[in-house]
């Protein structure tokens, strides 16, 4: 793999996905194609020379453009996130390495069912998995589980409806914690170990694991996936820290 | 923060995946290190790299076994810009 070099991107496009979810499309000039579910990380400098640096999962699925979509959660008292959603505007720039990772990555190789867990922003590098695999046309069983606070924090919201009307094998299923709509039928409480169990239900003990969101969640459903009886190399886990940062 | 975390008690909120760090990582070693196989010299446990915790908020980084939570590598880096790597909790590591 070639050496991880900072250069500097453009931003070509921003998007509000949720009051709290911004999408930057970065164009890299050099990029070599990602795989779904790895990160960049992000180096702001400020004029004093002050450095902060973040890491960003991509949202976009691999593509022979090399422009990759960030979807940031703004983390009200964070140190680069409130830039990315305030400050930031078309034609900025700033420095990205990447990609990087391979451990938390699908890349439709394999025929194992898939059981993606996501809580809040951690839906991001799971969206480059969903993605991916409608792009490739790939039949493989693949269920998402979503928790959101409410119906206006779920990510990609309209695109995830597509993608599930596509009965292409992909079964997305929300649980809305916190609030929800009229004549709502879906879950409505925190995922828990009866959830994971219905879960699998669907996809089968076979399945591979992706669980990312914030760390309590992240432990939660792991140990969950476990204690079903899930090997822990089925389980593959991206913990965002404690508020998603 | 986000009630996905404040509705999930217990757990270290601090933690994270050692592939939060495959960038550092890679810095140091030179190659994509988080799918590399481990193995931890305290309790023996095999595993890839990326699946260690993390932990970053002290001076360095510090990886610990996903099993036992024991250290299996520090990591620091030094005011001249070198690393000072303390792997001695890992009974090998192959890249």
């Amino acid at each position: 793999m070639a050496a991880l070099n900072w250069q500097i991107v453009t931003v070509t496009a921003v998007r509000d996905e949720t009051p709290r979810v911004r999408t930057l499309s970065l164009l890299v000039p050099s990029w070599q194609s990602h795989r779904p579910g790895q990160h960049v990380d992000i180096r702001l400098t400020a004029e004093d020379g002050y450095q902060a640096q973040r890491s960003y999962s991509i949202a976009s699925a691999p593509s022979d453009q090399p422009v990759i979509d960030l979807s940031i959660e703004l983390i009200e008292d964070g140190e680069v996130s409130p830039f990315l959603h305030d400050e930031v505007v078309v034609g900025d720039r700033f420095e990205v390495r990447g990609p990087i990772g391979g451990y938390f990555v699908w890349d439709g190789a394999g025929t194992d069912p898939l059981l993606l867990v996501a809580g809040g922003s951690g839906i991001v590098p799971l969206m480059a998995m969903v993605r991916h695999r409608a792009q490739i046309g790939s039949s493989v069983p693949c269920t998402l589980l979503y928790s959101s606070r409410t119906p206006e924090d779920i990510n990609y919201s309209d695109e995830l409806q597509r993608l599930d009307a596509r009965e292409d094998g992909l079964r997305v299923i929300h649980t809305l914690t916190r609030s929800q709509p009229q004549g709502w039928t879906g879950y409505s409480r925190r995922i828990d170990m009866r959830m994971i169990g219905e879960m699998l239900e669907g996809t089968g003990r076979m399945a591979q694991a992706f669980v990312c969101g914030p760390t309590p969640l992240v432990e939660s459903v792991a140990e969950s996936l476990v204690n079903i009886g899930l090997a822990p190399s089925q389980v593959r886990t991206e913990r965002f820290g404690p508020t998603g940062a | 923060m986000t009630d996905e975390s404040t509705d999930y008690e217990g757990a270290d909120r601090l933690t994270l995946d050692a592939n939060a760090c495959a960038g550092l990582l890679m810095e140091v070693f030179g190659t994509e290190m988080t799918v590399a196989a481990s193995r931890c010299t305290h309790c023996g446990n095999r595993a890839q790299v990326g699946s260690l915790r993390a932990y970053v908020h002290a001076p360095g980084v510090v990886l610990r076994c996903a099993t036992c939570t024991e250290v299996v590598m520090r990591i620091m880096r030094r005011a001249d810009g070198s690393y000072l790597v303390d792997a001695r909790g890992a009974a090998y590591i192959r890249m």
